[in-house]
């Protein structure tokens, strides 16, 4: 297991350099120049000059490449062209909001959607079954903008439960340790502010939760029917044990595997920034970063953010990987 | 000239004090009551959110390019000279008031005393020096970040001397009528020099100024906190704290106000516009604004180097009708290339009239009996001027398509638009201008001069070549009597009139929105949100 670990660590190393190596490409090639974008329609060709030398431009790609290279692996993803802060500072900011985001999302459609989607399958063909595979439809077809407005209008205009968009009341004070409002409130003992984010959070997760949801609960039913008709379980109902016992115990963990993967594919790409959530609830999130720095032409930042994208991306498939050996006995690493 | 898209607004016809002084042998202008400070507070303190579509980038004046921004810094940061409160002329600020010598080349600004930063440090005339070094002097160890507009705002500028501690003098290189307009410019408002050399690249988030409000905090992405000066030295703004909010999705901005959370809005959607003026806790403030929207026809290419195709179009665009359906009826059409908000409009020009059968028989004269066939290039990016892009451009091509001008739709990301159209690849491409200096040469010298129409490098994206108005033109640079250059740029709106490079088509009102409990509030021609006189009841 160890060993398995230690290589699949080892085999991201060259999935960077290709993410970095691609991410540098694509931007580098994309039409539209960052030095005009950032001045403007009417830039006059001195300014031009003197921003493309400010940026390093001026080098040949394979030159800005190296020298990209060579400050990422210092640790150094650059700054900003647009108001020159660090990336990494701008990342650790940004990140805890999506993963906080992610997170609750995937928490919603995981325990939601796997107890649907087995209560769906052990009444297979009654009415909940039908009536639940039909909202999971329902909701993964839904637009993410249409719901989210929707529930904004219901639960937070109309009813008042929750507030309409942002992360954080800003009337409250919230010393900023990890970024992951939760957490930090948590730390410091902050229950008002503990109570003020979850509040926050609710809509948001519940809009981004719908099209994993739907997905976990379709997955774990069909996941579940099948393992419901091996032998095994025909046995263990055979020597006499309760149907609750005979899905808990024994089959529930076997049909398992897919829907983890379903889980862990859902969390990695949430991560890269629910983008529509986001924009919706005024989410300060990651996926918006990319989106306006992509418009702004603002590499650096694009950069970084992908490169840490993908790195949570590979970690989580790792992750995912290693929770089959639990979950089924026979598969093993090593 | 260097303008930005993205914010393009600022300094304006301040020409007529401008000129006035160039003119005087030596003048000098006092210190009038600011026209700021007419209406008093009706009740100090409370806190106000004000929330726009997207949150600032930068807090550096300096640096700051995107109107998001900018009304993040203007509340913090004085410039010498301002913007009255309800025009782009100026007034005394930091500088109570200035002489400029009689060849038009020294200013010499006398500086307010006893105004400090909001470190406690004192505002000087070495203060105003080194504001001035950082945004221009590359090598200056403070000079970390573009400072895009410096170029714009200081130029013709050779020189900044502190001449003692309470006076300042620019030299120019050459005459210059829109400098002191120039000297209003949100990017030339004056930091602490000591918080610049104390968080170096860092400033940005750390915002020092002498303005209204002092700067608390600033979650990015999310909101920035701003408190009250109290030793403002115009007076402390009547609010205890001001709250900048991000919130992009328009629905969601105006949902936020409806429930109460935000008291204050910027980019309305036209549509909601009855909404909000039918709920009786809403005001909506629509004003004229400092922009135009446009057609530009690739003059140097067939069809469009034909002027009579060109009048076609113009005779096949029903703007009303766009300015109904798209604007919200807010705005408003448009017959030359700047807004009448400007000196110097030429109102005598009598616009194409929608005349769908004029257009077809001037397409026919030029040799295309049954139609053509073309393309309309749209920026897929809502901008003032151009609120839904797409729309207005489908609404176009069917106007057009009766004319039996057939354009094909076509759309880039932004950058690649404005690269491709800066490099004539487009038959026809909507543009839009937002002025930041309210000169006339601004819109006309910029946007239609053939100076301005270099391959790749184009602002002139008519690629429109007329010698006659580049004569016009250049001439109205160099001469100062503003009379005499209302009427060079007369001319000039007359022979483009007649040569129909563009079809211009709207001038966008400025619109804002707010709660009725809010007092005090007008959104500025320039639509800077300055909210230092706002008060809350």
């Amino acid at each position: 297991m160890g060993w398995y670990v230690g290589r699949r660590l080892i085999e991201i190393l060259p999935v960077f350099f290709g993410v970095i190596l691609i991410v540098f490409a694509i931007s580098h090639l994309t039409p539209g120049d960052p030095v005009l974008i950032a001045l403007g329609e009417h830039a006059t060709p001195a300014a031009v000059d003197k921003l493309r030398a400010q940026l390093q431009l001026n080098d040949p790609l394979p030159v800005q490449f190296v020298k990209y290279l060579g400050r990422v692996l210092r640790g150094d993803l650059g700054r900003s062209i647009q108001n020159s802060e660090q990336v990494t500072v701008l990342l650790a900011k940004r990140f805890p909001a999506t993963i906080e985001l992610t997170l609750g999302a995937m928490l919603i459609a995981s325990v939601i959607g796997v107890l649907t989607g087995v209560v769906a399958a052990t009444r297979q063909n009654s009415w909940f079954d039908g009536m639940s595979m039909f909202v999971a439809l329902f909701g993964f077809s839904m637009p993410i903008f249409w719901l989210g407005i929707m529930l904004i209008l219901l639960f937070a205009w109309y009813l008042g439960w929750f507030p309409i968009s942002g992360r954080l009341d800003y009337t409250l004070e919230l010393s900023r340790v990890t970024n992951l409002y939760l957490l930090d409130a948590l730390i410091s003992g902050n229950w008002q502010a503990l109570g003020n984010a979850l509040r926050h959070l609710v809509l948001p997760a519940v809009t981004l939760s719908s099209v994993p949801l739907a997905i976990i609960a379709r997955m774990t039913r069909s996941s579940l029917l099948e393992v419901l008709r091996q032998d095994y379980v025909r046995t263990a109902r055979a020597k006499g044990l309760a149907e609750q016992r005979v899905v808990s115990r024994h089959a529930l963990k076997n049909a398992f595997i897919p829907v983890v993967t379903v889980i862990g594919l859902n969390v990695g790409s949430l991560l890269g920034g629910a983008i529509l959530t986001e924009t919706i609830f005024a989410w300060p999130g990651v996926g918006r970063l990319v989106v306006d720095s992509i418009f702004a032409r603002d590499y650096p930042i694009v950069q970084g953010a992908v490169l840490v994208i993908a790195i949570l991306f590979v970690l989580i498939n790792l992750l995912v990987d290693l929770s089959y050996a639990y979950l089924d006995p026979r598969i093993r690493y090593g | 000239m260097i303008l930005n898209h993205r914010m393009r607004r600022l300094a304006i016809p301040i020409a007529v004090l401008a000129v006035g002084l160039l003119l005087a042998p030596t003048s000098s202008v006092g210190a009038p009551m600011s026209s700021w400070d007419a209406k008093a507070c009706g009740r100090i303190g409370g806190t106000l959110v004000f929330a726009q579509a997207q949150e600032a980038v930068t807090l550096d004046a300096h640096d700051a390019v995107d109107g998001f921004s900018v009304n993040n810094t203007s509340n913090v940061f004085d410039t010498l000279v301002r913007f009255k409160v309800d025009s782009t002329a100026v007034e005394p600020s930091l500088a109570e008031s200035w002489t400029v010598s009689p060849d038009g080349l020294v200013w010499t600004f006398k500086l307010r005393s006893g105004v400090r930063f909001h470190d406690g440090t004192p505002f000087n005339a070495e203060a105003v020096k080194f504001n001035y070094d950082r945004q221009v002097d590359a090598k200056n160890p403070y000079h970390t970040g573009t400072f895009e507009y410096a170029e714009f705002t200081f130029q013709n500028v050779k020189s900044v001397e502190a001449v003692d501690p309470m006076t300042v003098r620019f030299t120019l290189s050459a005459r210059f009528a829109p400098f002191l307009t120039n000297m209003a410019m949100f990017s030339t408002g004056i930091a602490s020099p000591t918080a610049i050399q104390k968080y170096g690249k860092d400033f940005f988030k750390n915002p020092v100024g002498t303005g209204p409000f002092k700067f608390v905090e600033w979650v990015e992405k999310d909101h920035a906190t701003y408190e009250a000066n109290r030793d403002y030295w115009a007076g402390r703004p009547c609010l205890d704290r001001l709250i900048i909010r991000g919130i992009p999705d328009n629905t969601v901005r105006l949902l936020e106000m409806e429930r109460g959370t935000v008291q204050m809005m910027d980019q309305v959607n036209p549509p909601d516009y009855d909404r909000i003026r039918n709920n009786k806790d809403l005001v909506l403030f629509t004003g004229p604004g400092l922009n135009t929207g446009y057609i530009a026809m690739n003059t140097q290419n067939p069809p469009f180097n034909d002027r009579r195709v060109r009048q076609a179009v113009s005779h096949a665009v029903n703007k009303a009708a766009l300015v109904q359906a798209f604007y919200g009826g807010v705005g408003q059409p448009a017959k030359n290339p700047m807004p009448p908000t400007i000196w110097g409009y030429a109102d005598g020009v009598q616009d194409y009239a929608y005349d769908t059968s004029a257009a077809k028989k001037l397409l026919a004269e030029a040799g295309f009996p049954n139609g053509l066939d073309t393309e309309l290039w749209w920026p897929n990016r809502a901008r003032p001027y151009l609120t839904q892009p797409q729309k207005i451009a489908e609404a176009l091509q069917q106007q057009l398509a009766q004319a039996g001008i057939r354009a094909k739709l076509v759309t880039y990301e932004w950058g690649t638009y404005l690269q491709k159209t800066r490099s004539a690849e487009h038959p026809m491409a909507i543009l839009g201008w937002i002025g930041d200096n309210g000169d006339p040469d601004n819109f006309l010298y910029v946007l239609l001069d053939k100076d301005n129409a270099q391959l790749g490098k184009a602002s002139n994206v008519a690629f429109y070549k007329s010698d006659s108005v580049h004569r016009l033109l250049i001439e109205a640079q160099q001469v100062s009597d503003q009379a005499a250059r209302t009427k060079l740029y007369t001319q000039a709106q007359e022979l483009i009139h007649r040569d129909a490079p563009w079809v211009p088509l709207v001038h966008a009102a400025r619109v804002g929105a707010y709660r009725n409990q809010v007092e005090n509030f007008l959104l500025h021609p320039l639509q800077i949100w300055w909210l230092h006189r706002v008060w809350i009841k």
